[in-house]
Order: structure tokens, then C-alpha cells, then sequence
């Protein structure tokens, strides 16, 4: 079952070439993606374009047979600087999105019309322990190390029950050891919830373990996806298999190749 | 700031200023013991005057704030109302407002509405232009991210601008105490018979009682460090992010 379809699209920054040119690419209900490129490549635009944060210029994006043109209520967004508000506790932060749908009630819009005016504690105490970061819920962001920060955006997002989660840059300010800790929690997330999962990176470790497929933009304008099939992703120890190394060596072979042949036409 | 160094400072002054006043040995400049006699004697009548121009200064610093919040973050987040009052703002920014004041009292009379809408008229700019500033340069993905929450323009006022602007307006509010407590002191000289401006000027341009003036002046410098204090104390409790290590 297609859960994203982005048909035709068109998207380019004023005074500057597209970076998208008649785009088209669909990702399934339930599936782990992963999309890579350099900065600048237009990554995190295609992820603010599914966020319903930036509107194309022409063609449409469709999940679950809805025209994005402003963020839809099931589709969470986890960014690289965690999006978290400074001068709000760990536990008011997860609580935020609840507020925010209790304040507007269930509209459509704002909320899912099946959303519940109800006590949100429950919930926000259940994703803290569920993310392992209970004992944090009274400390502030500037408190928190990286990875508990991450882990609070997550919960943020996770506790109002989303069917899409996207990730922009969501490890790379972490260590080694936290981000590989994350990541299988991403993993583990993702199965658990049954999440359509679409993590924009620049590391091809963290492409080649997340993404079952890999959605790889190199120079803009981007008119077909290239994409690179990668089944084993998430599979536990995956990272220490020779098929992680060669998978890896494949996609940088990939970044590197790919980019030759279009440069020309950039 | 801590307590020791405060009073340690205190004492300094006060010293410092008793043995110039020993030295000079002028009517003019009375020594601080003085004026502690005068201060104590004279405590009923400062403290009427004190709780009038209390009130002036404090409500002045409630409505501008009530006004210059709204329309800052206003002008922050929507960008067609910064167009249309951004060169208003600015034009009227650096006119000395005080000036004013004449009018004011021409329009409104020698009422508590004329010295209230004088030192509001000062204080709302200075307050206005940093929250707007805030909150125009509030942080891209802070906004997507509560965006992606569901969040329209109503809650990120709500959950947003308006607890990020609480530290710079509390910040407006501590540079404003100042100008706030000497545009008092000036719109209290004339037309009225209460505040320590009005007490001060009495003292020392009609009565001549020098200590005494001292001791309105040591008042309202009292006022001014009494609010200070008071926007201090509301900063910790409305901004305990800021002080968390």
C-alpha cells in the first residue's frame, strides 16, 4: 500500500535553479527510508515538503490520499537541533503537541477529528519511560545530554500517535555510542508502532542501517529518484555483517558516481 | 548579585559621602546621619508620597507591558504589521517623550492619567522594540517543529512567542525601571501634590530643608532599587530555565 506520493513536483528557492524538476516518488505504508546527500543536495527540503512546511511550486504530495499543503496531525517531525523549547521541562515539551491538540480540540487541522480532549499525563508519563527519560521530566533542555534531548523530541512526537515519522539530521550531533543507541531505538520505535519512517542523514552509516531503501540526491535538479535497495537495514548486528560494509561502500560509490554523471547538466 | 557585596558597597558610599560632607561643611550637603535623623523623622510624610509614586510607576509598568507585549510580538510574527509600523516605530523611537508631558497635561489636566500615560508612552517603546526583535529572530526549526505539533498562529503565540519573550521583557523592564522613576520625578514636580517629586522639589525649593530632600531622594532611590529587586525575584520565577545548571 503506497503511503506517499509525490507526483510531478516542482520546488526551487526564489532566484535559484529547481531543486526539484517534475519529481515523482512513492514510499509504502510501514516502510524504513533513508535519504542521503550533501548539503545543499535539497534533503531536508523534501522533508519539509512532506512536513507540509514548504509548498511546492507545482505538482502535489499525497499521504494517505490527503494534498499536503500544511502539516497533517499524524505526521511527526524530529529535527537535528530537536526543535525542544528551551524554557520548558523535558515532561512539558512531550506534553507540548497534547497542548496544542487540546487547545484547538479535535479540528481536522490542528487535530485529528477521533482526537480526545482528555488528561494528557498518562500519556506523557507512559513515552518518559517508554524513552528512558523519566528521570529527566523535570529538567530543562540545557540540562539534558544530547541523546536525552533526542530521545524527548522523540517522545514528543511518538505520544501523539503518529503514522509517518520523519527524521532530519536526528543523530548527528551525538557520539558514537549514543547514536547507535538511538538508532536501534529508532528501529525498535518504528516496528513496535508500526511507523512509516523517513530519516533524511549526510552519514551513510546511518543510511545503510535505517533505510531499507535509500532515496540518494546528489546535484539538483532531482527529476527521478535514484534509489538503492538495502532489505537487511535494522536487522540487529547488521552493523558488524560484511553485506553493512559492502552496502556501505556501495552508496558512497553511488554518491560519488552518481553526482559525476549528472554534473554536467548542474 | 550577592547581599555581602551590596551592603558592603552601601556602606562604602555612605561613608564616603559623611566624610565629604564633613569636609565641605555646607548646608547643601548634609552628612548621611543627617539625613537617617531627617528620614526617620520625616517617615510618615515619605511614606505617603512613596506609596503614590509606587503606584504611578507601577501601574505605568503594568499597562506598558500589557501593550507593548501584544503588539512586539505582533509585529515579530507578521511580517505585513512590522511594514506598516516599523517606520512609525522608528521615527517616534528617539523623540525624547517626555516632552510630552506639556501636552499631555494640556489634553488630560494635572490627573493621575497624565503622569500614568507619560512615563507609559517611554516605557512602551523600550519595551516594544526588543520583544518584536525576539521574536523575529526566534529560531527556525523552534517554529517547524511546534508547527509539525499542529500548532497554527494562535498556540505558537501561545506556546511560543509568548514564553520566549518573558526574558527580554523582563530584561525591558529592569533598563526601563530607571528612565521610569526619573520620568516620575519630573511629572510629579509640577501639578500635584502628592509623590516624592512633588516632596523632594517642596523640601529643597520652597522649605529648605536639605536633609529632608536628601531623604525623598534616598526614597525614591529606594523605589527604583525596590522594583529592580521585583523584576529580579519575577525573573526567577517566570524564567527558572534561565538560571538551571
Amino acid at each position: 500500500m503506497i503511503m506517499i506520493e509525490f507526483h510531478e513536483v516542482t520546488f526551487a528557492y526564489a532566484n535559484a535553479q529547481p531543486v526539484f524538476d517534475r519529481f515523482n516518488w512513492s514510499v509504502e505504508r510501514g516502510a524504513a527510508w533513508a535519504v542521503i546527500g550533501g548539503s545543499g543536495n535539497g534533503k531536508t527540503t523534501l522533508l519539509m515538503m512532506l512536513a507540509g512546511l514548504r509548498v511546492p511550486a507545482s505538482g502535489e504530495i499525497v499521504v494517505e490520499d490527503q494534498i499536503i499543503d500544511r502539516p497533517r496531525p499524524r505526521t511527526g517531525l524530529v529535527l537535528q537541533e530537536y526543535g525542544l523549547l528551551p524554557w520548558a521541562t523535558i515532561k512539558q515539551n512531550v506534553s507540548l503537541g497534547l497542548k496544542v491538540r487540546n487547545f484547538y480540540g479535535p479540528d481536522g487541522r490542528h487535530a485529528p477529528v477521533e482526537h480526545v480532549v482528555g488528561p494528557i499525563e498518562p500519556l506523557v508519563e507512559k513515552w518518559l519511560t517508554r524513552l528512558g527519560i523519566e528521570a529527566m521530566r523535570d529538567r530543562f533542555p540545557v540540562q539534558c545530554s544530547g541523546g536525552q534531548r533526542q530521545r524527548a523530541a522523540i517522545a514528543r512526537t511518538l505520544v501523539l500517535d503518529p503514522d509517518l515519522l520523519l527524521m532530519d539530521e536526528p543523530f548527528a550531533a551525538l557520539d558514537a555510542a549514543t547514536r547507535e543507541d538511538l538508532q536501534n531505538l529508532t528501529i525498535e520505535l518504528q516496528r513496535e508502532q508500526n511507523l512509516t519512517l523517513v530519516v533524511v542523514t549526510h552519514n551513510i552509516e546511518d543510511a545503510v542501517f535505517l533505510g531499507q531503501k535509500i532515496l540518494v540526491l546528489t546535484q539538483p535538479p532531482h527529476t527521478a529518484p535514484f534509489i538503492i535497495d538495502n532489505p537487511q537495514a535494522g536487522e540487529p548486528g547488521y552493523r558488524s555483517q560484511p553485506s553493512f560494509f559492502e552496502k556501505c561502500a556501495q552508496l558512497r560509490e553511488s554518491l560519488t558516481h552518481y553526482s559525476l554523471l549528472v554534473a554536467p547538466h548542474a | 548579585m550577592r547581599k555581602r557585596d551590596l551592603i558592603t558597597t552601601t556602606l562604602t558610599v555612605l561613608l564616603i559621602w559623611q566624610i565629604v560632607a564633613l569636609l565641605v561643611n555646607r548646608d547643601i550637603l548634609p552628612t548621611p546621619i543627617a539625613v537617617a535623623q531627617a528620614f526617620v523623622q520625616n517617615i510618615g510624610e515619605i511614606a505617603k508620597h512613596f506609596v503614590a509614586s509606587g503606584f504611578r510607576v507601577i501601574v505605568s509598568i503594568i499597562i506598558a507591558v500589557a501593550l507593548a507585549v501584544p503588539a512586539g510580538l505582533g509585529m515579530g510574527q507578521i511580517p505585513r504589521l512590522d511594514r506598516i509600523f516599523s517606520p512609525l516605530v522608528y521615527l517616534v523611537y528617539p523623540i525624547p517623550k517626555i516632552v510630552f508631558f506639556p501636552i499631555i497635561l494640556l489634553f488630560l489636566g494635572p490627573t493621575e492619567a497624565a503622569k500614568i500615560l507619560t512615563i507609559v508612552l517611554i516605557l512602551f517603546f523600550q519595551i516594544l522594540v526588543p520583544v518584536r526583535d525576539e521574536a523575529l529572530n526566534l529560531r527556525p526549526e523552534l517554529l517547524n517543529s511546534v508547527k509539525s505539533l499542529g500548532a497554527g498562529r494562535r498556540a505558537l503565540f501561545r506556546f511560543v512567542y509568548l514564553p520566549s519573550s518573558w526574558p527580554i521583557v523582563l530584561t525591558a523592564v529592569r533598563l526601563s525601571v530607571g528612565t521610569a522613576v526619573a520620568v516620575l520625578y519630573f511629572t510629579e514636580v509640577t501639578a500635584t501634590y502628592l509623590g516624592l517629586g512633588y516632596y523632594i522639589f517642596l523640601m529643597s525649593g520652597t522649605l529648605f530643608d536639605y536633609a529632608a530632600t536628601y531623604a525623598g531622594a534616598i526614597a525614591m532611590g529606594l523605589l527604583g532599587l525596590v522594583l529592580y529587586f521585583f523584576v529580579d525575584w519575577l525573573e526567577k520565577r517566570l524564567c527558572p530555565w534561565k538560571f538551571a545548571t
